[in-house]
């Protein structure tokens, strides 16, 4: 199966590479044959890589630990779920775990793209197989094949990680990695649209949807991640800024500028270049957190892998950044604005000032996380920012964000007058005054806390005014229950409504955050018996009596338990267990360093987090460390909200599609006045 | 005054706030990271390093670690190969990660205060476990 896995890897590289040669070369144009030959090269690149990928999982779940990447990350004891995960786990892996999913996704683009577009299509597929074949050829010739063989057969192989076992780890590098591959979708198009001098906004209809799937794969990725660090490291927190964090947050913000900017094009006409640019920024930053995550260049506490595959990432960013830009600069003419800003209080005004807002973080957490590299270069002493860098510079950012969120929908476009302003803030603004004077009134007196929570309530007043706005609406207009007017209201008006869902989804994500600033952390030593307390911000107290420390053997791990009892304001729980964990391989060999397993209690108001940190010698006392987190469990609530309102903004059909000539004759309704008040 | 222009103007005041803000909050929170040889030679040749807060990247020297339970105290020594210093950790045990051993070349990025009397006082203890991934691949294994 080896053999077979290395051909197809070949195979894939050849036709990779000679579809994107006569795709960006240029000959289809003349022979309308070509353009379908390169259409067939994506399918065919994909089915490639498709045999690959069976053949890797073959070897996997055989236990043929010859190969070397199957020895490295699997074991025979390891549980199938995980085994399934090794196929990511490792640098090898992910690399074809990597290509084969871009392949698809370059297939699916083929196939799903409307035959409007049809002219940008064979650009599209020149451009991911050019990535596809660089992903490739980093396997065959960056020394991480993932089918190379030993000399010899160990018996056993080293087993998976253990913070990597974990089901939010079977999940969230294959979520980021679809995030960050997808991105290359938009990005085809984009460049696509430059090649073919087509600059309408055609390609943005084409791609918008690949770029909101890239956008809602990347936050539940990186959500993912914050699970995973919040269950799994022990340190009671969701977010260090660490270079990986960092790497996917920085492609996360620029699509989520360009989402915003694009309407702005689709709309008004202006922008065109800043979105190009957007869109090739993000794909660079995709590029760059790879490399960051790989190369490990920068010191970061879970650096996972460090190989000179880096370099070969350096490589692809430099190479695409100057052909992108110098495409960009070519085609710059085209690219006028059709109109100018009209006012300062407009939505144009607040989406540029959004943007603005988002690419200022992006560039704080970029500089922040290169600094280190930076100042060594350029001072020779190397200097690193942690956590209150980042605080400082993006808790106001945020905050400045927040509110633009609230005021976006509410103002009107092209020039707001003092009439539509009274009509559309007054509920908002309301709203937030009330949030604040509420939490004034429990005793809450920090200040950005205080801010985040009113701002919040703003943004939720303005989206509760949009939905009551428009139920009200079709009630009197259809006559309808009102249950079915907010169905019929959501489905006439996907992307305007889902995108409403994905702003509490966001407000819920700053709730939480803002719920961290008030944790409690304890430590403490306890004989059996000992009881110890805690008290929670919002006032209640925890009682928690140390059981007893037992040990037992699991298929691949030896296991030290600690058990509390635990009392809320005196009534009783339940017990809470923390682990501590020896991994061991089938000879019952230790395989990697104790790992810690926390023990949670999780409520919509608080968590109760428990880390057995060992016993002094040979006793049965246990360490602990004791946290209350407040709010923890609304970041995942935020997240699903999130996800349901960025999965109805991209729900297929809907009647924009359904009716495109209607679509046309309103476009060119747009242009006509516009073009008036401009000359 | 032109839409175009107060805009320019606002952006103006966003752009150049959060290049203050960046480069406050360096000023103001950013700490040295060094190696051992980088510290001992910048300390000896300016003292104003001594008692500066700072992190270093080193390695554990093997066998070094004495783990003090009842007085919440862990003693090793860190090398870079060139320069060894002692470093003394008070505090709470629980913060020492689990993949802080002196079992095998361990890379340990402590923070804190190299004393003038050539010890270095931590206050946080951070281990990589990057031995265990893809650096650490038994060379020997590989198509011997």
């Amino acid at each position: 199966m080896t053999l077979l896995g290395t051909f197809a890897l070949w195979a894939a590289l050849l036709l990779a590479c000679w579809s994107a040669a006569i795709a960006l070369l240029g000959p289809w144009q003349r022979r309308p044959s070509l353009a379908v030959a390169v259409t067939r090269g994506a399918y065919a690149v994909c089915g490639a890589l498709l045999v690959a990928t069976a053949a890797l999982w073959q070897g996997i779940f055989a236990h043929d630990f010859n190969i070397e990447y199957v020895w490295a990350y699997t074991s025979r004891n390891l549980p199938t779920y995980y085994l399934v995960a090794g196929f990511w786990a490792g640098q090898k892996g992910s690399l074809l775990f990597w290509a084969v999913i871009l392949s698809i996704f370059g297939a699916l683009a083929q196939a799903l793209t409307s035959s409007r577009h049809k002219h940008l299509l064979p650009y599209v597929a020149g451009v991911t197989n050019l990535v596809v074949a660089f992903f490739v050829a980093v396997m065959l010739f960056g020394h991480a094949n993932p089918f190379e063989r030993m000399a010899f057969t160990p018996a056993d192989g080293r087993g998976l990680n253990p913070q990597l076992q974990n089901p939010g780890m079977v999940m969230h590098p294959p979520m980021l990695y679809l995030g960050y591959i997808s991105i290359t979708i938009p990005f085809a198009f984009a460049i696509a649209a430059l090649m073919a001098r087509r600059l309408d906004t055609g390609w943005i209809i084409a791609m918008r949807k690949w770029a909101l799937a890239s956008w809602l794969f990347l936050s539940i990725g990186i959500t993912l991640g914050m699970w995973w660090a919040y269950v799994e490291l022990g340190w009671g927190g969701v977010w260090a800024w660490d270079p990986v964090e960092n790497a996917p947050l920085l492609a996360w913000l620029t699509l989520t500028a360009f989402l915003h900017s694009v309407m702005i094009q689709e709309k008004r006409g202006m922008l065109k270049r800043w979105n190009v640019s957007l869109m090739i920024g993000t794909f660079l930053l995709s590029i760059f957190g790879t490399f960051i995550t790989r190369s490990g260049v920068i010191a970061s506490v879970h650096s996972f892998t460090q190989s000179d595959i880096g370099y070969f990432f350096l490589a692809l960013l430099f190479v695409s950044a100057v052909l992108s830009f110098t495409l960009l600069y070519t085609r710059w003419p085209m690219l006028e604005a059709e109109v100018q800003l009209e006012s300062l209080l407009s939505r144009e005004s607040a989406f540029l000032f959004n943007n603005l807002a988002l690419v200022g973080i992006a560039f704080s957490v970029l500089w922040g996380t290169l600094f280190p590299i930076l100042s060594e270069a350029v001072k020779g002493t190397k200097i690193t920012v942690g956590p209150p860098f980042f605080d400082r510079v993006n808790v106001p950012l945020g905050l400045f964000l927040l509110l633009l969120t609230g005021i976006g929908p509410l103002i009107a476009w092209r020039k707001a007058s003092a009439a539509n302003l009274r009509r559309q803030f007054i509920v908002p603004l309301l709203s937030g005054a009330v949030s604040a004077a509420a939490l004034v009134a429990v005793g809450l007196r920090d200040f950005y806390p205080l801010v985040a929570l009113s701002l919040a309530g703003f943004v939720l007043g303005t989206v509760a005014q949009e939905f009551y706005r428009g139920i009200r609406a079709r009630m009197s207009l259809h006559g309808e229950h009102m249950l079915l007017a907010l169905a019929h209201l959501i489905a006439r008006n996907r992307r305007r409504y889902g995108g409403y869902i994905v702003h509490v989804g966001i407000v819920i994500y700053f709730v939480a955050f803002t719920g961290l600033a008030f944790k409690v952390k304890h430590e403490t030593v306890l004989l059996p018996g000992a009881v110890d307390t805690i008290r929670s911000p919002f006032g209640h107290t925890y009682t928690l009596t140390h059981l007893g420390v037992s040990q037992y053997t699991r298929l691949n791990r030896h296991v030290s338990v600690a058990t509390l009892e635990v009392r809320l304001d005196g009534e009783r729980l339940g017990t809470i267990t923390s682990e501590k964990r020896q991994y061991v391989d089938s000879f019952d060999q230790p395989t990697f360093e104790p790992a810690t397993e926390i023990g949670l209690r999780s409520t919509l108001r608080e968590d109760l987090y428990v880390v057995y940190a060992g016993s002094p010698d040979g006793t049965e006392a246990a360490r602990y460390t004791i946290m209350i987190n407040p709010l923890v469990t609304w970041f995942w609530i935020g997240c699903g909200v999130l996800t349901i309102g960025g999965l109805i903004t991209m729900w297929p059909g809907g009647p924009q599609l359904r009716t495109p000539r209607r679509r046309v004759v309103a476009q060119a309704g747009y242009a006509v006045p516009l073009a008036g008040v401009t000359e | 005054m032109k839409p175009g222009a107060k805009f320019a103007i606002g952006a103006l005041v966003i752009v150049g706030g959060v290049a203050l803000m960046i480069t406050e909050g360096i000023k103001q929170t950013g700490t040295y990271f060094m190696t051992p040889t980088q510290l001992v030679d910048t300390a000896t040749a300016d003292p104003h390093f001594y008692n500066l807060g700072l992190k270093v990247s080193a390695k554990v020297v093997q066998g070094s670690i004495k783990r003090d339970n009842e007085h919440q105290r862990v003693d090793f020594a860190v090398s870079d190969g060139h320069q060894s210093f002692p470093v003394v950790y008070v505090g709470s045990l629980a913060e020492i990660p689990d993949t802080f051993t002196d079992a095998n070349d361990i890379d340990v990025v402590v923070e804190g205060k190299l004393g003038r009397e050539g010890t270095f006082h931590a206050t946080s203890v951070i281990a990589k476990c990057g031995s265990k991934y893809e650096a650490a691949m038994p060379k020997s294994g590989k198509k011997a």
